[in-house]
């Protein structure tokens, strides 16, 4: 294990540090956060500096309180949602290569037609008719995005399903439910576990983009997409404060995929190239 | 030739055996709403006796069914019917604002392509080198950039600091072709940006992928010069990759215009799409999702049929 870091590169090291830092304020939101998250404190578009490091936003909220809260929020929720996704499309997807037939064609053609809607198009549809509120803003985007899941978990449980050893299991009489388990999925977890940290990047922007567009995570709960739509008349005076969550937004993604892209070359097999 | 022909005539069915289905889901992914749109409309007001009288009106009284054929059959002659807010013209409103959209995105495919694909193209042939891994990390940071951060940083340095270019995308009907270029700019530029990251990477892995044949080692063992490997033998077979490529990150700029055209107050169909979810005027984002949906099977099917056409191997007898 120690080895393994030590050949990580660069890039890989920064993403894990970056992705500690997010991990660390998540947590500990309270006891960093100088202010609480939802009250005023102060006037409006206050400047930096004094009591207020990052000044307060367009009601007069204490920014960089709410920037540290967002973390909980934003990455909270696109992490459950990613859960979603993955129990609903990894399971239907080693579901459909297991049991083939049928029940196979069925799934693998709901989900091509789902997939032939640009996703943000089709999540606004089903936001404007289930409304928007945490719960439904995880069931639209985690069923929308299981999609993508089940066709990468059937995709590689099917190289698996070819192989001896899983005729001979069939031949053992195992349940079902036991070979997805037991003999499928010790055999896709590498590149299920990459996709996971990509969904969750994809996720993660399209909770960000909904929020931004004022269609995700409703007030007052603080979150990264609409702090930057919010404050973003700051920006035609030169002023920086608006990007900060959303570069908050961009640091974070570019962490997992540094890790995701060190971890695929890992699991793939190639040669890590000293560098 | 046969086997082409034929292949592609699947295809087209296919196409619009989707086309189709999308129909389905939108139409009827509204009728999963408790209640109805003569509900959602009255709101606290609705009495029974007026509510009967709005669905009359508005033809909710029969079935689904006979509802779905109906709008279907209206969507195809152009009529989308009209807007619950504003009780306009929904075709016309429609027309305008696709027009925009589809000349935002075109703009900025004019940009990217070009530049995505030479790129792509030289990464590929110096692999594995530092120009590439420099190349590596700055196209995964552009992909993980959310559209809106690289809009405000275009924003916040080509229009305010330096003036060269309007932050605002404020056209209307009487806007010259020129004045659109250069109101134009900044989106076209932050689509160019988002997308051009996504082309370089795949075309970069299509070419490595073709590099790696036998047949390409074979040309090189034989003295086959650099540029005739790559135009010659290289070249042909990587077209249907690069032209995937090509569509695929087209219909990703589809998605990518609703937020770059919110930032930039262009009034194109995704500006449009956001105002309606949030007002839930629901014909209006039923049409709008209908008028992305189509462009995104047509991008698809149009990669595909061209894909196949270009496939050397199909090109020929066997």
């Amino acid at each position: 294990m120690k080895k393994l870091f030590e050949t990580a590169p660069p890039t890989a090291i920064f993403g894990m540090i970056i992705v500690a830092i997010y991990l660390i304020l998540m947590l500990f939101a309270p006891l960093i956060a100088p202010y609480s998250e939802t009250s005023i404190v102060g006037q409006q578009f206050e400047p930096w500096g004094g009591a207020f490091l990052l000044g307060t936003d367009n009601l007069g909220r204490d920014f960089l309180s709410r920037l540290i809260y967002a973390a909980r929020n934003t990455v909270g929720l696109a992490l459950l949602t990613t859960v979603v996704a993955f129990a609903l499309g990894g399971f239907s997807g080693l579901l459909a290569a297991a049991r083939g037939g049928w029940v196979d064609q069925l799934l693998s053609r709901i989900v091509d037609v789902m997939m032939s809607i640009p996703s943000l198009i089709f999540s606004l549809l089903l936001l404007t008719i289930a409304g928007t509120n945490a719960l439904t803003l995880i069931l639209v985007i985690g069923v929308l995005d299981s999609t993508r899941v089940f066709r990468l978990a059937r995709a590689v449980a099917l190289n698996v399903v070819v192989t001896d050893f899983f005729e001979a299991s069939r031949l053992r009489g195992e349940g079902l439910m036991w070979q997805i388990r037991r003999e499928i999925l010790p055999n896709v977890m590498a590149p299920l576990i990459a996709e996971f940290g990509l969904r969750f990047c994809f996720v993660f922007l399209t909770i960000s983009a909904l929020s931004f567009l004022g269609l995700g995570i409703q007030v007052p709960s603080a979150d990264w997409g609409s702090m930057v739509r919010d404050n973003a008349t700051l920006i035609s005076f030169g002023d920086i404060t608006p990007l900060i969550p959303a570069g908050a937004i961009a640091l974070l993604t570019v962490a997992v995929n540094f890790i995701v892209d060190w971890f695929l070359r890992l699991s793939s097999g190639l040669k890590i190239t000293k560098g | 030739m046969l086997d082409l022909f034929e292949m592609i005539a699947k295809r087209l069915g296919l196409g619009i055996l989707t086309l189709w289905l999308v129909s389905v889901v939108i139409f009827f992914s509204v009728e999963l709403l408790p209640g109805d749109i003569a509900e959602e409309i009255l709101g606290q007001s609705a009495t029974p006796e007026t509510l009967a009288a709005l669905r009359t009106e508005l033809g909710l009284d029969r079935t689904a069914l006979v509802r779905y054929f109906d709008w279907l059959w209206d969507f195809t002659r152009g009529d989308f019917g009209v807007s619950l807010a504003n009780g306009r013209d929904i075709s016309e409103i429609l027309v305008f604002r696709f027009s925009n959209t589809l000349f935002l995105a075109a703009y900025a495919a004019l940009i990217a392509i070009p530049f995505a694909i030479t790129l792509g193209i030289l990464v590929a042939l110096y692999r594995e080198t530092i120009f590439d891994r420099i190349a590596n990390i700055v196209t995964l940071s552009f992909i993980s950039f959310p559209e809106f951060f690289i809009a405000y940083i275009l924003i916040l340095l080509l229009s305010v600091k330096l003036g060269w270019f309007p932050s605002l995308a404020n056209v209307s009907e009487g806007t010259t072709f020129l004045q659109r270029l250069d109101l134009l700019f900044l989106p076209a530029l932050t689509l160019t940006l988002v997308v051009m990251a996504h082309m370089m990477r795949m075309t970069r892995a299509a070419i490595v992928n073709l590099l790696a044949m036998p047949y390409v080692e074979m040309a090189v063992l034989k003295g086959v010069s650099p540029i005739r490997l790559l135009v010659v033998h290289a070249l042909p077979n990587a077209l249907s990759p690069i032209i995937n490529v090509v569509a695929l990150n087209l219909a990703f700029l589809i998605t990518g215009v609703v937020l770059v055209e919110v930032v930039f107050v262009y009034p194109g169909l995704g500006q449009l799409l956001v105002d309606s979810v949030s007002k839930r005027d629901i014909p209006v984002v039923q049409a709008s999702c209908l008028a992305f949906a189509m462009t995104y099977i047509l991008l698809n099917l149009t990669a595909d049929v061209l894909s196949i056409a270009t496939n050397p191997r199909l090109m020929h007898k066997r």
